[in-house]
């Protein structure tokens, strides 16, 4: 089993997997340990959960956009395409 | 007594069948629109030269993107060559006394108490689009297919053939990295 104390760099790291709902319960209580001894990723866990908030709001925008090919693009692949079958 | 359709390869009609379903499979995946028309393209090259080992048990679509995602994991491992790695900017003290602890300079500062207005604002989304971007091309198209597309962990490690432990690394360093541009070019702007 990996160490009790981490360093900021894994504890940051666990917060990033916990932002998945992918952090163990281990990693949790990791993570919580660290917290007490350091304000700084208090801090850094504070905003990644905003960040996580603004993440989610822009994947919907990006999700809901159709992405396809325009007919000019399909147009050149076909001619490209054509080319080749030759 | 049952009958094994044999699937056929018509290539004459893969630009008009296919395209857009192969592109959006790629853009999910890479992100980028001018590579991900050119990973179809190669693709549907690719299909062509290699119709003689085409057996029929797959359907065409199928078949063609399996040989898409051959492309885009060959496209991951170049950009995860040597490229990629000088690119991102540390956070942490990599060794010494220090180690594993916030290089002072880039540990996160203080937001405004009101950060969490506007979220939803457009300006805001075009900020974080440009840090996004700003990205190593190999932590961008990580971030974006967990954390855009929802991608499962899983499904992402076998499709770019990486490890678990190596993906959360990614996404740390991803999100560290835009944790730090968000608070330069949006919250303490």
């Amino acid at each position: 089993m990996s160490k009790l104390f981490i360093s900021c760099d894994e504890a940051t790291t666990i917060c990033d997997k916990n932002q998945y709902g992918e952090a163990s319960l281990y990693d949790k209580l990791r993570l919580n340990l660290h917290f007490l001894r350091c304000k700084i990723c208090r801090m850094y866990t504070k905003q990644n959960t905003l960040l996580t908030k603004i993440f989610g709001g822009y994947a919907e925008e990006q999700c809901a956009k159709n992405r396809c090919l325009t007919t000019e693009d399909k147009k050149k692949l076909e001619s490209e395409f054509q080319k080749k079958l030759k | 007594m049952s009958v094994i359709t044999k699937h056929t390869l018509s290539p004459e009609k893969w630009v008009q069948s296919y395209s857009d379903y192969l592109y959006n499979y790629t853009i999910t995946r890479v992100n980028n629109d001018d590579l991900a028309k050119d990973l179809v393209q190669e693709t549907f090259f690719a299909g062509l030269k290699s119709m003689k080992n085409f057996q029929g048990k797959a359907s065409e679509r199928t078949w063609l993107i399996s040989i898409l995602k051959r492309k885009i994991i060959d496209h991951y491992r170049k950009i995860n060559s040597t490229k990629g790695k000088a690119e991102v900017r540390m956070n942490f003290y990599k060794d010494g006394e220090n180690e594993g602890q916030w290089i002072e300079e880039r540990a996160p500062n203080s937001w405004a108490s009101d950060a969490d207005k506007n979220i939803e604002n457009t300006e805001l989304k075009h900020t974080l689009e440009d840090c996004i971007d700003h990205l190593p091309e190999k932590y961008s198209m990580v971030f974006k297919m967990k954390t855009i597309q929802g991608f499962e962990t899983e499904e992402i490690c076998k499709e770019l053939d990486i490890t678990a432990s190596n993906l959360w690394v990614i996404i740390h360093r991803a999100r560290t990295q835009l944790r730090r541009c968000m608070e330069d070019n949006w919250f303490n702007n």
